[in-house]
């Protein structure tokens, strides 16, 4: 994938087909330790921990409309290329986090990109979903959370056109206070 | 500063728009949001497709998205549902592609026959 944030889309997909009904999205970038840690935790169905093992293997799927499973191996190579790794944990019933690492200034490291379109295409995608998206930036902080959002509403949809835009000017007004920070 | 107290003032002229949208026109666009779909550009697909909906005001059209199709080399596919016809699968889509369906098809009910999935197989 081009974009870290492809891969987040991607890995909150796996959430999203567990049923989960609440997602986290955790990023810390730390220019001291020179590392971009992503989690991603979510109270789906969980798997057991054999298959938790070996998802990180290309050879494997839950699915049946194609022999391997693709997004975690990529995610996967993405770090172990990056001098960082991956790591699932997961209970069934409970549900799994997935936590990646990367050393945040390594050659090959693909940039963030465009965390504001994979937030919009998640929320907009799965109005029902509690997503959460927390971004450290060398300690400080940028949060959204679509429970506050959906409370503000009430009985108006969080895909609603003006709402959507509304959360892309948050999201935009969020990243910059990160920034000169944050990469894009 | 955007806060989220600006919400309230957005759902008290949403719930009068939603009491007037009665007539709802039963389209549905899917776009493909697996693995081969992202990783082909299935994201900016599906933002130019918000955006043309927003810009016409096709308050009534509904965009979902779907896990995957099983094409992966015909990534991004978009499908589009309409009352009364056949589903009509576009492939190797992207965003101005994307656009002009929205244009033709969702809003003229003409058929981009170029960049459909019976075009690509010829
Ligand atoms: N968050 C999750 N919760 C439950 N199961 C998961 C989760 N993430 C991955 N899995 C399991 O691991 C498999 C492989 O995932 P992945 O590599 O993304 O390939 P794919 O989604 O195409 O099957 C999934 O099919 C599923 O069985
Ligand atoms: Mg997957």
């Amino acid at each position: 994938m081009k974009e870290i944030s492809l891969h987040i889309l991607d890995i909150v997909q796996n959430s999203i087909a567990a049923k989960a009904d609440s997602i986290t999205v955790k990023i810390v970038e730390d220019l001291t330790t020179d590392t971009l840690v992503i989690e991603i935790i979510d109270n789906g169905s969980g798997m057991d921990k054999e298959l938790a093992e070996r998802i990180k293997d290309p050879f494997t799927t839950g699915r049946k409309t194609r022999r391997v499973g693709l997004g975690v191996p990529l995610l996967y190579d993405a770090c172990t290329r990056c001098d960082g790794n991956l790591k699932i944990q997961s209970e069934r019933g409970k549900g799994t986090t997935v936590i990646a690492w990367f050393k945040h200034s390594h050659i090959d490291r693909a940039p963030l990109g465009n965390m504001i379109e994979t937030i919009l295409t998640i929320v907009m995608g799965n109005p029902e979903i509690d997503f959460i998206y927390i971004h450290n930036y060398n300690s400080k902080e940028f949060r959204f959370d679509t429970r506050e959002i959906k409370q503000a509403l009430g009985e108006v949809s969080i895909n609603e056109p003006q709402v959507l835009s509304w959360i892309k000017g948050f999201l935009e007004e969020g990243f910059n206070s990160l920034s000169g920070g944050a990469e894009k | 500063m955007k806060s989220i107290k600006d919400l309230e003032e957005i759902r008290k002229k949403t719930l009068d728009t939603i009491n007037l949208r009665k007539d709802q026109s039963g389209i549905r666009v899917v776009v493909g949001m697996a693995t081969c779909g992202i990783a082909a550009g299935a994201r900016p697909v599906l933002m130019s497709i918000m955006d043309e909906i927003k810009k016409n005001e096709l308050a009534d059209v509904v965009v979902a998205q779907t896990g995957c199709i099983g094409m992966c080399r015909l990534e991004p596919i978009v499908e589009v549902y309409r009352p009364g016809e056949e589903k009509v699968t576009y492939v190797k889509m992207n965003p101005s592609k994307a656009i002009r369906v929205i244009n033709e098809h969702i809003m003229k009910g003409k058929i981009v026959d170029k960049y459909t999935i019976g075009a690509e197989e010829k």
